[in-house]
């Protein structure tokens, strides 16, 4: 429609520590913003005879771009290549139509260390919005980059970056009934993926720990579900449920200590318990015969946000934790909503939500109800908010392949990422990391 | 075409289980001799045929060769009127003895949310497992799991597709 259609392709580079080569996913915008902000990211300057060891502002404008509010200029357009705020012809920037420059260089600090200086302007008025030096080693070059993105987004948005998380998701290789599940986590534009468990029997529903340190999640490779919490950087691991039935939906209270999760006991009844992980406890939460499943926390650890289908279709309930034995519904608009997930302000809940016949992604409104669909596929599942909560990720199919997509929260901006081969599905985003 | 496809599976498993079940009542009264000789002597039975006498296997080969994969409805659990001789053999054959163990997989189709499926499937295979349980099977000797969506039979987006990933499957020593 009049909407600025771009299209962009990121080939993800094979990961250097675990590389899954099967899983690499390119990132295509599919739909950007109509109104987005022209900027120029200059090539950093690196004073030295050797080729520069990185490219940092390939990757800032990369990010920039993903985010659907910028339109980077093309390097091929830009006439000049300043490296720092003095050298900057405002004039020629403005010819070129760029409301915004980043100049900066890379200089070696000695040994594996490097240092980058950058800064930001406002090209109509000359004016010198941000500028920073940050440093790094050669294998954190990436992340730092991520970190200049983040800041220069701050800054011209007023919104925290989301461009140094990551994401996690599930991959399974294979024709059924002989499927390979892998659990990868990635940086949230597809790069530097770790694989974190492996198996030929299926793995879903990863949750990320509070502090970004771990993930939850199914595991079926003892011929039947289990829980399990592992460490990303030690690979430590530990099972944490594996009773009789169903064990599954993991959600992380927010204050790290307690799990909401999904049991089906010996009665085959699905309802929804908390366990306490430092001491086992566990508690149940709901108690209809219906299937209660899909728990979230909110933001204050006092409530959780639950799917039940009690009322015949599923729909969103809320319970209080302290006090669990009555449930108020939620949602009231469609015959299906399903696998709540709260947005970091906690006022809005996504879900997946039956379109005239449609599963899509949606978000409702708590206070309201009002329901907003966002996406536009035909199966689009679990959704996941970005934690500055301007993007949510979420599963889709591409000719009949799994795959993920973002959409900002205005439904403006849509992106896909599709894996290489395979199916790719249920990405989670991880929460800011720490140090802010 | 599912249906009649699913009608041939059924009416295939009738004809094999009425073949079968006229040989299935004469081994019954040899193994009751059978039984007597191996209290004395404990002879193994190096006879091939023997497997077939033993009331036990015959009850087994007629449940597998009833069917082990019972069909659902979207969004159900109910099993279907086509598919209670598949739970009845099986039931004969848990009945025959206490450490007979089966376990049910139940599954969903891809649509909608993966752990609401999971549910799903648990509904299924638990409306299974009353059933047998109707029908004098202990609660020991039944073990569910539910996939939901995760294992499907097929892939592909289609009713054909759904319809063979809605799904309970017997299993026996897995």
């Amino acid at each position: 429609m009049l909407n600025l259609v771009r299209s962009l392709a990121v080939v993800a580079l094979v990961a250097l520590l675990a590389p899954v080569a099967n899983a690499q996913l390119v990132i295509e915008i599919t739909r950007g913003q109509e109104n987005a902000v022209p900027i120029a990211v200059v090539p950093f300057g690196w004073e030295s005879a050797n080729a520069a060891p990185f490219d940092v502002a390939q990757v800032v404008a990369a990010d920039l771009q993903r985010s659907g509010r910028f339109a980077p200029v093309d390097r091929k357009d830009m006439i000049d290549r300043p490296t720092a705020g003095d050298q900057i012809r405002f004039q020629d920037w403005r010819y070129l139509k760029s409301d915004f420059i980043v100049v900066g260089k890379l200089t070696p600090e000695g040994g594996d260390r490097y240092a980058a200086q950058f800064e930001l302007y406002n090209v109509l008025n000359g004016q010198r919005l941000a500028g920073q030096r940050l440093t790094a080693t050669a294998s954190s070059m990436r992340a730092m980059s991520h970190r200049i993105a983040d800041i220069i987004f701050e800054q011209l948005t007023g919104i925290r970056g989301a461009f140094s998380t990551r994401i996690a998701f599930v991959s399974a290789e294979g024709t059924p009934p002989k499927q390979q599940y892998t659990l990868i986590v990635a940086d949230a534009d597809g790069e530097n993926q770790q694989k974190i468990a492996s198996s030929s029997e299926p793995i879903m529903s990863p949750s990320w720990s509070p502090d970004g340190q771990s993930l939850a999640y199914v595991s079926f490779e003892s011929r039947s579900s289990a829980i399990y919490i592992q460490t990303l950087r030690s690979g430590e691991r530990s099972r944490v449920s594996a009773r009789a039935g169903i064990n599954g939906a993991p959600a992380w209270s927010p204050d790290g200590g307690t799990l909401a999760l999904t049991l089906s006991r010996k009665d085959g009844d699905v309802d929804i318990y908390t366990l306490k992980l430092s001491s086992q406890t566990l508690t149940r939460m709901t108690f209809d015969p219906g299937i209660d499943t899909e728990p979230v926390w909110s933001n204050d650890g006092r409530k959780l946000y639950f799917m039940s289908d009690r009322a015949g279709g599923p729909q969103i309930y809320e319970i209080d934790v302290d006090q669990p034995t009555r449930a108020t519904r939620v949602t009231f608009e469609g015959t299906y909503n399903a696998r709540p997930r709260l947005s970091p302000d906690g006022k809005q809940l996504a879900v997946v939500h039956l379109d005239r016949g449609n599963f899509r992604i949606a978000v409702v409104d708590l206070q309201s109800k009002g329901v907003q669909v966002l996406s536009p596929g035909r199966q689009d599942e679990s959704p996941s908010f970005a934690p500055n909560g301007a993007t949510l990720i979420y599963a889709t199919q591409d000719r009949g392949r799994g795959v993920l997509a973002t959409v900002s929260v205005d439904g403006r901006v849509q992106q896909r990422l599709a894996a290489s081969s395979g199916d790719v599905r249920e990405p989670v985003w991880s929460p800011f990391p720490a140090g802010r | 075409m599912r249906v009649a496809q699913l009608m041939l599976i059924v009416m295939t498993g009738f004809a094999l289980a009425a073949c079968k079940s006229k040989p299935a009542t004469l081994p019954d009264a040899s193994n009751a001799a059978e039984q007597t000789t191996a209290d004395t002597g404990r002879t193994t039975d190096t006879d091939v045929s023997g497997s077939a006498r033993d009331p036990n296997e015959q009850a087994k080969q007629i449940a597998l060769q009833t069917g082990t994969i019972i069909y659902f409805d979207y969004d159900r659990a109910e099993i279907k009127a086509e598919f209670v001789p598949i739970v009845t053999a099986h039931a004969k054959y848990l009945n025959t003895s206490s450490t007979n163990k089966i376990r049910l997989e139940g599954h969903s189709d891809e649509r909608g949310s993966r752990e609401y499926n999971i549910g799903l499937g648990e509904r299924r295979a638990q409306a299974v497992r009353r059933a047998l349980m109707l029908q004098g099977v202990t609660e020991a000797q039944i073990t569910t799991v539910s996939y939901g969506e995760e294992r499907p039979a097929v892939q592909g987006s289609d009713e054909s597709a759904y319809a063979k990933n809605r799904r309970v499957e017997l299993v026996y020593g897995r």
